[in-house]
């Protein structure tokens, strides 16, 4: 019999809120994991312990985003509980309270970008990047693995991470060219300072546990333990499951369930998952128990038949192939950056960004400095579809004296000249300033 | 009149009721081996030359369910649990005669997998040559279709003396103290029946047509011939006497804490707006986490003779009890003791009170005033840390709404009552400590039986729709029944209402008493792709536990 650990669980089903009343993010979202987890008595068990999210605050917030015109503009109450619940998470496991914890939380946070124009992907803020921040804020760790299982690609959470090399992001998930939000491709790494510490991971339609345990014990184990890093969070969605709506991917509840067991994540934080009735109630279930170390072998769904939906021969052998080149990406990460970057002092992108939810289009030009000693100083220059135009200086967390000294006379300097404001954002002194 | 009984681990108490004034008050002590021997020393003393027609109730609140839990009386009980896919068989197991059989309904009600008809007789065979006799049946999610329970119960109802269904045990989810409770209430079945046939006999024996009520865990009562249905409810009725009895000795609208300072241990409970709080899942005996709805108290080892002890300098208060106070011929100094010191109260043997805080006042260094001192602060400061906890605890419950989040009821209790041997002199300290007007309540000492003879019949009820199955269920009686698509939530609280006032008249409630209460309101769109395909609607209602009304007759006086 494996070892128990303390587990704490922050569940918020917010029952009086949705997108829309029939909106896949709706009330009733959580309604049957609740009747599940209650009805099997989970909250009981001596190692696996309840609390009450915290409420995040604007100011967490500004530490990650750029929410235009401000955050309180773009958020609802619940934004503030589901990040609120993650920051509990995070602070009930920091401080030795419990040993992991699993924040519950609805609206999800994974599709939220650092520049926030409204809701994308049913996301309007990232609570697992305003979590990580604010553990680096609180309890000083610096070196943390975010491995995002959330069928959708998780753009918001790799475009906030890109230029962070102590954030390894690594994502699982449907091959973009089949589903929203059409990203998260192999080649895509991370900024010139942070090539290889971004990974993505799409798999085929149709992949089944054994894919997705696959690509876990060959692939993202191996890294995390190169990685060292001091924190392990899993941006947990549940939509790869078998019955879900809105994908095609054959993972069951015993799949969810050894994944966390293997993973073994410090925090876990619930993103999407809508086959709320056939599928939530006992992969949720299954995580928790797994988290727990208790014995989960009996949790399944009533219709699970594991013959009916294993992948076939081919997807495995695909899944092999793509596995060993990715990891072949990840030892050659400094030869790599080294052709990104080709001796430049500054490199630009040039981005559309599509806010499905909402309906606003975004057109991004962002320039990092290219620095060996940080994530670089970051310039960002935003125009939506609303109307809004912005810039941002971001000076990056850890960032060296002359990433920030730079980004502080440049936003000094400057005059708002054709945006609506311009910010200024320094997570290590907690700054952020508009104009 | 009413007569009001408790019978506690070390007293049993009487009062004689006329309208909510006590006209006398008797106190026995309890014959742990013969309950009814108490009983009957108690009402002979109370009632005296007076005959029992003067008597219009008897309210009885007994040990006698949490004593057979607690040592051990109890039946040999099978169970059978239908739980389909979660926790391991392992955890689930209560006894080893726990037997698990296939057939589920999954979280919605539906079935999942049929019952095995086979199974269940091989079972049975099992079970007939173990001699076996009482037995409890719980199915997973039998509180949304009781078909699983009901299915294997119809195969087996001419082989038992007796069956516990779970669905009966209460209307909330939770499969293990469903588990547990229906366990509890199989295992006690044949001594509580024992036990109230022989109440029932006893009272025959002076009159008849004398309506009997029980005092549940939640401090509300039931008839005696309903009890014997559901005798787990009779759990832990002890503490909810008391509370009862401190809820009707005062009158407050506001939030309050009540201290019940025993010889041992001290009973904290709660009041959020005059509403003595109730536990939120079901109370705990003897290891068992149960469904039993139960007024919530938190009980700490500290009382009037608990043990003071020194060690490495520092001052300790309890948790044992090692027999009475020093000053009461007790082998330690106790609490009790240091407060005769300190002169709050002239009961005992000062002088044996005295010599025991003097041996500790020497392992300290100190003066025996100063250690009596010290004493008396860490009695009291020992409570306050625990109601201080509890009172947190309860303002950091989690809740599941927006709305509730952002609205944060938090209890901030302005009073506090105490009873209890120490009440008189710990009161004010306590009072102060915990910024709450302390009072204490007349009669006090015989609160519990107070408590007993005022509280009025409770119950509760869950309402279930669910429109894309067209099926309503009430939950605690098993009943299913088909409802419209366009069945509305309204429609849901109506039947509720109306079906909780039947069910709590049938209990032996009186319509004056029935305070019903919404606790649970939820209406939930099911959508399938992007319509709604029907609505889940949850509903449950009680009837608050509180005091019974002022009879007519009585209140124009």
């Amino acid at each position: 019999m494996k070892k128990q650990k303390r587990t704490g669980l922050i569940f918020f089903p917010a029952f009086d809120w949705a997108i829309s009343p029939t909106h896949p993010e709706r009330e009733e979202r959580l309604l049957y994991t609740q009747d599940q987890v209650f009805e099997e008595g989970l909250l009981d068990l001596d190692n696996i312990t309840e609390f009450k999210p915290g409420l995040a605050t604007v100011d967490d917030i500004n530490r990650i985003h750029i929410c235009v015109p401000d955050a309180e503009s773009v958020i609802t109450e619940s934004h503030l509980i589901s990040a609120g619940g993650a920051i509990t998470a995070a602070d009930k496991v920091m401080q030795g309270h419990v040993d992991n914890a699993f924040a519950l939380v609805r609206p999800p946070g994974h599709h939220a970008m650092r520049i926030v124009h409204g809701a994308r992907g049913f996301c309007n803020i990232n609570i697992e990047a305003i979590m990580v921040e604010y553990i680096r804020r609180k309890y000083g760790h610096r070196r943390i693995a975010i491995i995002d299982t959330d069928c959708h690609h998780g753009d918001g959470s790799q475009d906030i991470f890109w230029h962070d090399p102590d954030t390894l992001y690594i994502s699982i998930h449907q091959d973009g060219r089949t589903l929203y939000p059409g990203s998260g491709f192999s080649d895509e790494l991370g900024g010139p300072n942070a090539v290889g510490y971004t990974i993505n991971i799409p798999l085929p339609p149709h992949t089944s546990d054994e894919g997705f345990l696959f690509v876990l014990d060959n692939l993202i184990l191996p890294i995390i333990d190169e990685f060292k890093p001091d924190l392990v969070i899993n941006s947990a969605g549940q939509d790869n499951h078998y019955t879900d709506p809105i994908t095609n991917m054959n993972f069951s509840a015993q799949g969810y369930a050894l994944l966390n067991d293997r993973l073994s994540p410090d925090i876990a934080v619930l993103e999407g998952g809508y086959s709320i009735e056939s599928a939530l109630p006992y992969v949720n279930v299954g995580i928790i128990l797994a988290m727990a170390g208790i014995d989960y072998s009996s949790v399944r769904e009533p219709d699970y038949d594991p013959d009916a939906i294993r992948q076939s021969a081919q997807i495995s052998r695909y899944i092999e192939q793509e596995v060993s080149e990715i990891h072949e990406l990840w030892k050659t990460r400094e030869a790599r950056r080294a052709e990104v970057i080709q001796g430049a002092g500054f490199l630009r992108r040039r981005r559309n960004i599509y806010y499905d939810t909402d309906g606003i289009q975004e057109e991004q030009v962002e320039t990092v400095r290219v620095c060996d000693d940080c994530g670089g100083l970051l310039t960002i220059d935003s125009q939506a579809s609303t109307g809004n135009r912005i810039f941002a200086v971001v000076v990056p967390g850890q960032s060296c004296p002359a990433c920030r000294k730079k980004g502080e006379q440049f936003f000094d300097s400057m005059g708002t000249g054709p945006y609506h404001h311009a910010y200024f954002q320094d997570r290590d002194r907690d700054i952020y300033l508009v104009k | 009149m009413i007569l009001g009984i408790d019978v506690g681990g070390t007293h049993t108490d009487a009062v004689l009721l006329d309208n909510f004034a006590v006209r006398r008050k008797a106190k026995v002590i309890t014959n742990q081996k013969d309950l009814l021997d108490s009983l009957l020393k108690v009402t002979e003393e109370i009632l005296g030359d007076d005959g029992p027609e003067l008597l219009d109730r008897v309210v009885l609140s007994t040990t006698m369910s949490t004593n057979a839990i607690v040592q051990g009386n109890t039946s040999r009980v099978a169970m059978i649990l239908a739980g389909g896919p979660g926790l391991s068989s392992e955890m689930l197991a209560i006894n080893d005669d726990t037997h698990l059989v296939s057939g589920y309904v999954n979280h919605r009600g539906i079935e999942a997998a049929p019952v095995h008809r086979g199974e269940v007789e091989r079972i049975r065979t099992e079970l007939r040559d173990k001699g076996i006799n009482h037995l409890g049946v719980v199915g997973k999610f039998s509180t949304r279709d009781p078909k699983i329970e009901t299915d294997i119960a119809d195969i087996l109802k001419n082989d038992f003396s007796h069956i516990s269904l779970g669905h009966r045990m209460s209307g909330n989810l939770n499969f293990p103290r469903r588990i547990a409770t229906t366990y509890l209430n199989a295992a006690i079945w044949d001594t509580y029946n024992s036990f109230i046939k022989n109440i029932t006999r006893f009272v025959g024996r002076f009159t008849t047509g004398l309506p009997i009520y029980i005092l549940k865990a939640d401090g509300g009562t039931f008839e005696i011939s309903q009890s014997a249905k559901c005798p787990v409810q009779t759990i832990l009725s002890g503490p909810a006497a008391s509370i009862m009895g401190i809820l009707s000795l005062t009158d407050c609208p506001d939030d309050a804490i009540a201290l019940d300072i025993g010889g041992t241990t001290t009973d904290i409970a709660i009041f959020a707006g005059g509403v003595p709080l109730l536990e939120p899942l079901g109370v705990t005996i003897k290891g068992h986490k149960t469904l039993i709805r139960g007024l919530r108290t938190k009980s700490i080892g500290i009382g009037g003779d608990s043990v003071v002890s020194v060690e490495k300098g520092e001052l300790s208060v309890g948790p044992e009890r090692r027999g009475p106070a020093a000053a009461f011929g007790g082998p330690a100094a106790t609490p009790t003791d240091a407060m005769i010191v300190l002169g709050h109260t002239d009961i005992g043997d000062s002088g044996k009170a005295r010599a025991a805080i003097a041996g500790l006042a020497e392992a300290l260094g100190r003066s025996p005033e100063e250690t009596a001192q010290a004493i008396f602060e860490r009695t009291c400061n020992d409570i306050v840390t625990a109601v201080q906890e509890m009172i947190r605890e309860i303002n950091n419950e989690p809740v599941y709404t927006v709305h509730e989040m952002l609205e944060g009821k938090q209890i901030s209790p302005s009073v506090l009552f105490v009873v209890g041997g120490p009440a008189e002199p710990m009161a004010p300290h306590l009072g102060d400590r915990l910024g709450c007007r302390a009072e204490i309540p007349p009669n006090a000492e015989v609160a519990n039986a107070i408590g007993a003879a005022l509280a009025r019949t409770t119950t509760e009820l869950t309402v279930l729709a669910d429109t894309e199955k067209e099926q309503l269920t009430i939950v605690e009686e098993g009943v299913q029944q088909p409802i419209p698509a366009s069945f509305t939530r309204e429609d849901a609280l109506d039947i509720c209402r109306k079906r909780l006032r039947e069910r709590a008249i049938s209990m032996g409630g009186r319509e004056e008493d029935l305070e019903i209460e919404i606790t649970e309101d939820q209406s939930f769109n099911m959508v399938r792709g992007y319509y709604t395909a029907g609505r889940n609607i949850r509903i449950k209602a009680q009837v608050k536990p509180g005091l019974i009304a002022l009879s007519g007759k009585d209140a124009d006086r």
